[in-house]
């Protein structure tokens, strides 16, 4: 059985939101991005999309994007059967992105993530905003926003449980040697 | 006696289905699995791009030995929509018709670098025997051999009953035409079986009826107006012309007058009963219009349906040969261990 540790419970967790949405905020307006869209990657991500909204007082709902069919592990893991249909009400064509994940790693969910995006339109601009940022990055990929940047030890794996109560936990692996 | 996964030619030793041939050796979990990948598959044509990049650089070969240009389009469209390449191979006008074995036709094929087939044929077992022979990197898909199965088929009409009525276990479905020489309806009732329908009846003239009809577990009727009340699905198969000329029936009208489906033969079905039909329909002789054209008939989201469940059973099979280890090069040692 993995040992896990409780990193953060809810109410820290939408306090940390609280605070992210600041930063979201400062970031968008020192660069002229207006009128933003959220698009949250499920699951954890789409939980921390819908909290910025209303944080953010949009009107819009947050996009969901489901990226299993972009994923570049399909001859390892397949097709899954559960994939939930993304779904994004709004034009994406010359708007300004907010894209949400809760776990930035090795950075192919966001590769995934973009290119889905694109077949939707072509936006002004994406900023990428992240919960967890954590060492592993395997692309070129950098998040604008972030809550936390937790030091994690060798096998560690970080999830966000949800969506209420949501908590941050640490699961702990066997050593990779990575 | 269950079947062990590696007796049974469709599926890898992981119990991954490998090649796509029949309904018959699956069992329910893998069933609902195909109707559960389609439905992923079903949200995508709302999208302003309807494709996804699931199988791209793929190659998929249509090898259609029977003349279908709607079956074969579906494929052609489904792999398209998962990115795949698609060759189409027209047997009528290739060597074949000059006498080349099924066997050198596959291999031919095969050193042009396919990944999947998928074989229509009017011999009984052909995607079989292409199945057995195939290399372990290529998956058969069965768009329909002879008078024996017609997977794909039955599952598209599996998922639109499910669409349609949700769960399976109090569905009573009446199958109503030529059940004698349809794959279709061979294929539909061993799935509706095996996804645990609470009955299923097959409906028809006697002559146009195995004789072994109730050890496929079916109920016989013979009478439409009996055959369809109380049902929840009535699936009506098409009636070919070859019947009539081989004396089977007397002729068109009175094969409409005896099992065509009308909307006053249908009010014994439940209120709520969905018209179900392969296609092409034969207005006038299976249904009339009213009942084709009517708020009952699915007949136009069958279609639909099946691009999404080709779009699955493709990709699933797809996926199996990930389970394949890479071939070691004849230049180099196997590789010593795995990496992280």
């Amino acid at each position: 059985m993995t040992e896990s540790t409780l990193l953060m419970k809810h109410d820290a967790i939408l306090d940390m939101i609280a605070g992210m949405a600041g930063v979201l905020r400062k970031h968008l307006d020192d660069r002229g991005l207006d009128d933003p869209a959220i698009i949250g990657i499920h699951t954890g991500g789409a939980w921390v999309a819908d909290l910025l909204n209303g944080q953010l007082g949009l009107s819009e709902p947050s996009g969901l994007l489901d990226i299993s069919f972009y994923r570049d592990d399909f001859t390892q893991i397949g097709v899954n059967p559960q994939v939930r249909p993304s779904k994004i009400d709004f034009d994406v064509d010359g708007r300004n992105i907010v894209l949400v994940d809760d776990v930035l790693e090795t950075g192919r969910t966001i590769r995934a993530a973009m290119n889905e995006i694109f077949d939707y339109g072509r936006p002004a601009s994406i900023t990428l905003v992240t919960l967890i940022e954590r060492s592993g990055r395997e692309l070129p990929i950098q998040p604008d926003v972030i809550g936390l940047s937790p030091p994690l030890g060798d096998g560690d794996h970080i999830k966000l449980e949800g969506p209420d109560p949501m908590s941050l936990e640490i699961f702990h692996g066997p050593r990779t040697g990575r | 006696m269950p079947s062990l996964p590696t007796d049974n030619l469709q599926l890898n030793e992981h119990g991954r289905l490998r090649h796509f041939l029949t309904i018959d050796g699956l069992g329910r979990d893998l069933l609902t699995q195909i109707l559960d990948t389609a439905e992923s598959f079903a949200a995508l044509p709302g999208r302003p791009v309807k494709k996804v990049p699931l199988l791209r650089g793929r190659i998929i070969t249509n090898l259609f030995f029977e003349n279908s240009t709607r079956t074969r389009t579906t494929f052609e469209l489904a792999a398209k929509l998962l990115s795949a390449d698609v060759i189409n191979f027209n047997i009528s006008t290739s060597a074949t018709s000059k006498g080349e074995t099924l066997l050198d036709t596959l291999r031919n094929i095969e050193a042009m670098h396919s990944d999947m087939f998928v074989v229509r044929h009017a011999q009984s077992g052909a995607a079989h025997f292409i199945a057995e022979h195939a290399s372990p990197r290529v998956s058969v898909i069965n768009a329909g051999d002879g008078s024996h199965a017609h997977p794909t088929q039955a599952m598209l009409d599996m998922f639109t009953i499910r669409k349609h009525k949700g769960d399976f276990t109090p569905l009573r479905v009446a199958i109503v035409g030529d059940i004698l020489h349809s794959r279709v309806a061979r294929s539909q009732i061993l799935a509706l079986n095996t996804l645990g329908v609470s009955e299923v009846r097959v409906v028809g003239p006697r002559t146009l009826l195995p004789v072994d009809a109730r050890a496929l577990g079916v109920h016989v009727f013979h009478d439409l107006e009996e055959g369809v009340r109380d049902v929840d699905v009535v699936i009506m198969l098409r009636l070919q012309n070859e019947r009539m000329d081989g004396a089977l029936l007397p002729n068109e009208h009175e094969y409409f007058r005896l099992y065509g489906l009308t909307d006053e033969r249908l009010e014994n079905a439940k209120p709520d009963a969905i018209v179900m039909h392969p296609g092409p329909i034969n207005r006038g002789i299976e249904m009339d219009s009213e009942v084709a054209d009517g708020p009952r008939s699915v007949i136009l989201q069958q279609v639909s349906y099946g691009i999404a469940v080709r779009m699955a059973v493709m990709s699933m099979a797809m996926q199996s040969q990930s389970d394949l280890k890479p071939e070691a090069r004849p230049d180099q040692p196997p590789e010593a261990g795995g990496h992280a």
